[in-house]
């Protein structure tokens, strides 16, 4: 089964919810559509959501809730 | 000649080499936050290097070409690609009409400098082309760009393709970055030990960084000389009688949170400054990421001075090389 990466498009600190009380944008294991959010980046004074971008079952992430992150970093992974 | 933008990236704008003589008024320099990277860009597709080109940071935008045009991008290392095939940076490329320039991730570095031969031709706003958002001066209709705009652009040659700035030319902060500082005129606020802690200390880049100013984390508080707060000072003993803030000066309000005030900073106020980064230094804090890990280096006036010279002799030796 083939594994396709979702990488960050920039460098910040990643979430994987809207607001610290939310539910997270997707939980492990979840599927995910393109056009779905998978977290947000806070860099700038803003919050940018991260589209997934693909489409894909079963969602591992691999970035930790409010954990620096690079540009081009791979926060999670799906199965095609 | 014409660039229609099909994405913005996430904040791009004009800019140039800024708008100087106008801080007095609240009215920052503006301008590109990496001047030598935006110059070198110009000189290579051939243009003055004070002609207005574009400023992307962390993502690129997506612009398509309605006549052929020769294309630089300097600064952060974030490959760009025309129609997808990938181009390599520091270099003069030609893009040919109706061909859509786009970027892959970023690598290293913060910002990019978009160079198109003939220069973005919006109007100038007392003296330059550059973007100030906040005030809506300059630039695009005096904001970042959006899809669907399009962009004027100047008359230019496609004589200089394949240009290219040597590795040895280009300039990168170092990891971790080393920023120099002269201490200012209210070095005496703080403590003797907060001064030897402030650069000792391993300081991180904030997500709150942007063209205004940039904000660091992770050091020691900074302990302020007790005193009887002046007329006129805030009740805070980071607090001064409103002053001038110089370009590149470094504010720690409430002695947490160093900020170095950049292109778009705010001219004044009331918060003790505890130096300025040297003129030299400014170019590599327009490359640093969030959380990249930071030094500040107390330098003298006379290694300041000295270092400007150094860089005076960086920008003749491209010159040299480009023209």
């Amino acid at each position: 089964m083939s594994k396709i990466e979702i990488r960050s498009p920039l460098p910040g600190t990643f979430y994987r919810s809207s607001a610290p009380d939310a539910p997270p944008f997707k939980a492990e294991g979840d599927s995910v559509a393109s056009g779905d959010a998978i977290g947000l980046i806070e860099v700038m004074k803003t919050f940018q959501e991260v589209p997934a971008g693909v489409e894909g079952r079963n969602i591992t992430f691999l970035v930790e809730n409010e954990e620096p992150i690079m540009a081009g970093q791979v926060i999670a992974e799906v199965e095609a | 000649m014409a660039i229609k933008v099909l994405h913005h990236g996430l904040a791009t704008t004009v800019q140039d080499l800024g708008r100087p003589g106008y801080f007095h008024l609240g009215i920052p320099v503006g301008g590109a936050m990496d001047r030598f990277a935006m110059r070198a860009a110009n000189l290579l597709v051939g243009n003055d290097e004070g002609a207005a080109g574009l400023e992307a940071v962390f993502i690129g935008p997506k612009l398509e070409f309605t006549e052929d045009a020769l294309v630089a991008v300097t600064g952060a290392d974030m490959p760009a690609k025309v129609d997808g095939v990938p181009q390599p940076g520091w270099t003069a490329f030609k893009v040919k009409s109706g061909q859509t320039l786009t970027f892959d991730f970023l690598k290293s570095g913060a910002r990019i400098c978009i160079a198109v031969s003939g220069g973005i031709d919006v109007p100038e706003a007392l003296g330059s082309r550059s973007t100030y958002p906040i005030g809506a001066l300059g630039g695009y209709k005096g904001r970042p760009l959006a899809a669907g705009d399009v962009l004027p652009v100047g008359k230019g040659s496609l004589a200089s393709e394949g240009k290219t700035v040597d590795e040895d030319l280009r300039r990168k902060p170092d990891m971790p970055a080393e920023l120099r500082v002269l201490p200012g005129l209210y070095w005496h606020r703080v403590t003797e030990e907060s001064q030897e802690n402030f650069f000792a200390d391993e300081w991180k880049v904030a997500n709150e960084a942007d063209r205004m100013g940039y904000r660091f984390k992770g050091g020691r508080t900074l302990d302020f000389v007790d005193r009887e707060q002046p007329f006129g000072a805030g009740s805070d003993p980071s607090n001064i009688v409103d002053s001038c803030y110089p370009y590149g000066s470094i504010q720690v309000p409430g002695g947490t949170e160093p900020i170095i005030l950049h292109r778009d900073a705010v001219s004044g106020g009331g918060y003790f400054m505890v130096g300025t980064v040297i003129s030299a230094d400014m170019d590599l804090i327009g490359q640093l990421q969030p959380h990249t890990p930071t030094r500040f280096v107390k330098v003298t006036m006379e290694a300041a001075l000295a270092a400007r010279e150094e860089r005076r002799a960086g920008l003749a030796r491209l010159r040299e090389a480009l023209t």
